[in-house]
């Protein structure tokens, strides 16, 4: 014990746990991504200072209790609607940060329209977007992301076309808006995935203080209970099947449109 | 005094904003006003009505089964509105078009020649104003610098240079408003 | 005296929520009540007094964009009419829960599904029975008059603020459409970061200062023992709500037999049938509720003692009457009278009516 004293010391540490993030233990399964998205997000607020100035917004879906893991105020939306309530927050506090946190069913599925609208308006928010091709929260449905011949508990016998449809890129559709700034495709399943992962984060939220577009930040993910996998099994076949689906990096990196370039069409 | 008055014709005519401007005009002698048009699809090219109450006391329902007075423009509405006015009431129009002119014994009808007499002033727009002047001359329930007032207040600016022509208008309706037989 | 204007139930709505400090409106258009976001987008408040104005994709998204502004503390609100006002309910239940303050303005049109853009009263129930899931209770205020039209979105927000609950104007397409005189009120400023501290800052999502909590808006709590508190609490106000927020009007009772009650267009009607009545020899008055929840049950029970029957004359089959009834109890007739699918009653069916179901059938 005495050995333990000697070596916690400020000057020994090499890992310390960002004050942003409660001490709350996570809800979420091991494996997860949530958790770690959750901490590069926190990061990202202490290192850019603007705790007293953020607001999350999070979803419906296993992400629902992301007030109780990130240390700044929150709204816990309607199912789909964060995007709205994210627009009204910024627009009435343009000098806050705002981002919202969304699963895919939540965001490319009930929450579409809000989505598309809030980046076709260029809302000047950050939108995290996870994407493990499920639903968690209600015990693994099919989401619009789920790849074809993936068996969800809706989609027994494996997402089949024909009765479900294809599975749906939100990313490349944001990306084609003229309103988003910044669209990108990450993942956190590695150390270097990580690493690339909190740069992208950071630079949505250091685009708001720009008031340049939406940024808009696809995490892909896994869902290891959902998907009946082992973490590293799940990692292993997110990067095989997942990123073969749903590429990695960025797909934009500009300034929303300039509206005076459409000035010509009413002319 | 409580003067309750339907008026009713085609959408286009500016029988909208006739009752707005007569409305308008109560605002700005102190009288409290109600203004109910009918609406909806029927507005564009249909049949357009406006119910407008002018009175010095608190005004209660909007929707009325009879009126003071029936301002009437396209035979559709005489069709519908001669039989609401009160017994000893006004019913004034413009036969231009009618086909089947009123017939209560009951009632006082007079008629202006509104359709004419724009296109001889040259500017058929101030059609309404003819009619609202026939109508001031028979129940001069407002003065005339107050409905200039109440044109100021409800055409916008840019439009303000017409009002002259309006009054006019209303005066000449004043003028040729005359008894029917 | 304020400034005097002709104007539009709907236009003035707007221009009240300019001249009270409103930080935002957020809608989608719908007839009849498109002039609200019209008259707002003419107006360019955020050019004057701040206030943001926008058009949302859809009813869904303006309702809960009216979430995110009241869980700032701002004073926010949206407007529709009946089938989007459904749309909303999810939202408004979620900002019930979460006990937000905010405006809703729902100009009534005839339903069910798509209905009729004319003017109805058949969303009582929904307005004043909660609407969405759960249970909880708007602030129910119902204008009969362009002015009321106007003073209620004051005290709307008022009333509100006071019980961090969302309020709702019951109009219809007839108070919405009809221009009257009205005298507006005088600008009062915006609320600033420091007066919205004060009055919401225990709860506010402003942003998390060093010397305080989170702030966490959500209508979600998973262990059923506290959930229970929360509606507890919730009942607790509603309660409070109507032991001191009953609005009403009673018009020509003292020496009334019989009386009418009816609130909106339908008061309206009612205040010429009672002239009609009273020209035939029946002593008829009325009894207007302005806040239809909390409903008047306690004056209809008073008068209830002193006359022979009441008509409950409403632009529905039917739905305010149950409460009437309620009140009443049994101990006089009470039937219901109204015109269905965006017509609106004439004064003398009115009279006919009560003379055929009240004072014919005694």
């Amino acid at each position: 014990m005495a050995d333990l004293e000697k070596i916690m010391k400020e000057e020994n540490i090499v890992y310390k746990k960002t004050k942003v993030l409660t001490d709350n233990v996570m809800h979420y399964c091991p494996g997860c991504s949530h958790g770690v998205v959750h901490k590069l997000i926190a990061e990202v607020i202490e290192e850019l200072g603007i705790q007293d100035k953020t607001i999350g917004i999070s979803p419906v879906g296993c992400s629902v209790f992301a007030y109780n893991y990130i240390d700044i105020d929150w709204q816990e939306a309607a199912h789909g609607r964060a995007p709205a309530n994210a627009t009204a927050t910024k627009r009435l506090m343009p000098d806050k940060f705002v981002f919202s946190y969304q699963g895919d069913g939540d965001l490319a599925s009930i929450g579409a329209a809000e989505t598309l609208h809030a980046c076709n308006r260029g809302e000047n928010i950050t939108m995290i977007f996870i994407n493990n091709a499920m639903y968690g929260m209600t015990g693994g449905q099919m989401a619009p992301t789920t790849l074809v011949g993936m068996k969800t508990s809706t989609t027994p016998y494996g997402r089949n076309i024909d009765l479900n449809g294809y599975p749906m890129k939100m990313t490349e559709i944001v990306a084609s808006l003229p309103g988003t700034c910044y669209v990108t495709r990450q993942s956190v399943h590695d150390a270097a995935s990580v690493k690339r992962c909190k740069k992208a984060i950071k630079k949505g939220f250091e685009n708001q203080a720009k008031k340049i577009g939406t940024s808009f930040i696809e995490i892909t993910s896994t869902c290891n209970s959902g998907w009946k996998m082992p973490p590293v099994e799940a990692n292993k076949w997110m990067e095989k099947h997942m990123f073969a689906y749903y590429p990695q990096g960025d797909l934009k990196d500009a300034e929303r449109d300039n509206p005076d370039d459409y000035i010509k069409y009413i002319k | 005094m409580t003067e309750e008055i339907i008026i009713a014709g085609f959408g286009g005519q500016g029988v909208l904003s006739m009752g707005k401007i007569l409305a308008y005009s109560g605002v700005m002698q102190d009288k409290e006003v109600t203004w109910f048009p009918s609406y909806g699809p029927e507005m564009r090219g249909g049949t357009a009505n406006v119910t407008v109450i002018v009175s010095d006391d608190r005004i209660s329902s909007p929707i009325l089964n009879e009126y003071d007075t029936a301002i009437i423009l396209n035979q559709q509405s005489m069709d519908k509105f001669e039989k609401t006015v009160k017994p000893g009431g006004v019913l004034l129009y413009d036969p231009n078009g009618i086909t089947r002119h009123p017939s209560r014994k009951d009632i006082n009808i007079y008629k202006v020649e509104g359709v004419e007499e724009a296109a001889k002033m040259g500017n058929v727009k101030i059609f309404n104003m003819i009619i609202l002047g026939a109508y001031l001359k028979l129940k001069p329930i407002v003065k005339i610098e107050n409905v200039k007032k109440g044109l100021e207040k409800s055409l916008p600016e840019r439009h303000h240079k017409l009002i002259p022509l309006n009054i006019q208008a209303i005066e000449k309706g004043m003028e040729i408003v005359n008894k029917a037989s | 005296m304020g400034e005097l204007k002709l104007m539009k139930g709907n236009e003035v709505i707007a221009e009240a929520a300019i001249r009270c400090g409103c930080d935002g409106y957020f809608g989608y258009p719908i007839t009849p009540q498109s002039e609200v976001m019209e008259t707002l987008m003419a107006r360019k408040p955020w050019e004057t007094t701040g206030m943001v104005v926008l058009q949302a994709e859809s009813e869904v998204a303006s309702i809960n964009m009216v979430y995110g502004g009241a869980s700032c503390g701002k004073k926010v609100m949206t407007t529709s009419s009946s089938p989007g006002i459904s749309l909303m309910q999810e939202g408004i239940t979620y900002i019930a829960g979460a006990e937000l303050p905010c405006l809703i303005m729902n100009c009534v049109r005839g339903g069910p599904g798509l209905g009729t853009i004319q003017p109805a009263q058949s969303d009582y129930f929904q307005a004043c029975k909660g609407g969405g899931h759960g249970d909880y209770h708007l602030i129910v205020l119902a204008p009969s008059s362009v002015q009321e039209m106007n003073d209620f979105v004051n005290l709307g927000f008022e009333l509100a603020f006071k019980y961090r609950n969302p309020a709702m104007i019951l109009s219809d397409g007839a108070i919405g459409q009809m221009m009257e005189k009205v005298e507006l009120a005088d600008y009062k400023p915006r609320w600033t970061d420091e007066e919205i501290e004060k009055i919401s800052g225990d709860w506010a999502t402003t942003g998390k200062k060093a010397n305080r909590k989170q702030h966490i808006i959500t209508s979600l709590e998973l262990d059923s023992e506290i959930m229970e508190k929360l509606n507890h609490k919730l009942q607790a106000k509603y309660k409070k709500m109507e032991e001191e927020e009953v609005r009403y009007e009673e018009i020509q009772c003292d020496d009334a037999e019989y009386i009418f009650v009816a609130y909106g267009s339908s008061a309206r009607i009612c205040q010429k049938s009672i002239q009609i009545a009273r020209e035939k020899g029946i002593k008829v008055g009325l009894l207007r509720p302005i806040t239809l929840y909390p409903f008047p049950t306690k004056p209809i029970q008073k008068l209830a003692e002193k006359v022979k029957g009441m008509l409950s004359v409403e632009m529905s089959a039917g739905q305010m009457v149950e409460d009437v009834r309620l009140a009443v109890n049994g101990k006089i007739p009470v039937e219901h009278f109204g015109r269905l699918g965006g017509i609106i009653p004439s004064p003398i069916e009115v009279v006919e009516a009560l003379e055929q179901k009240i004072i014919g059938g005694k």
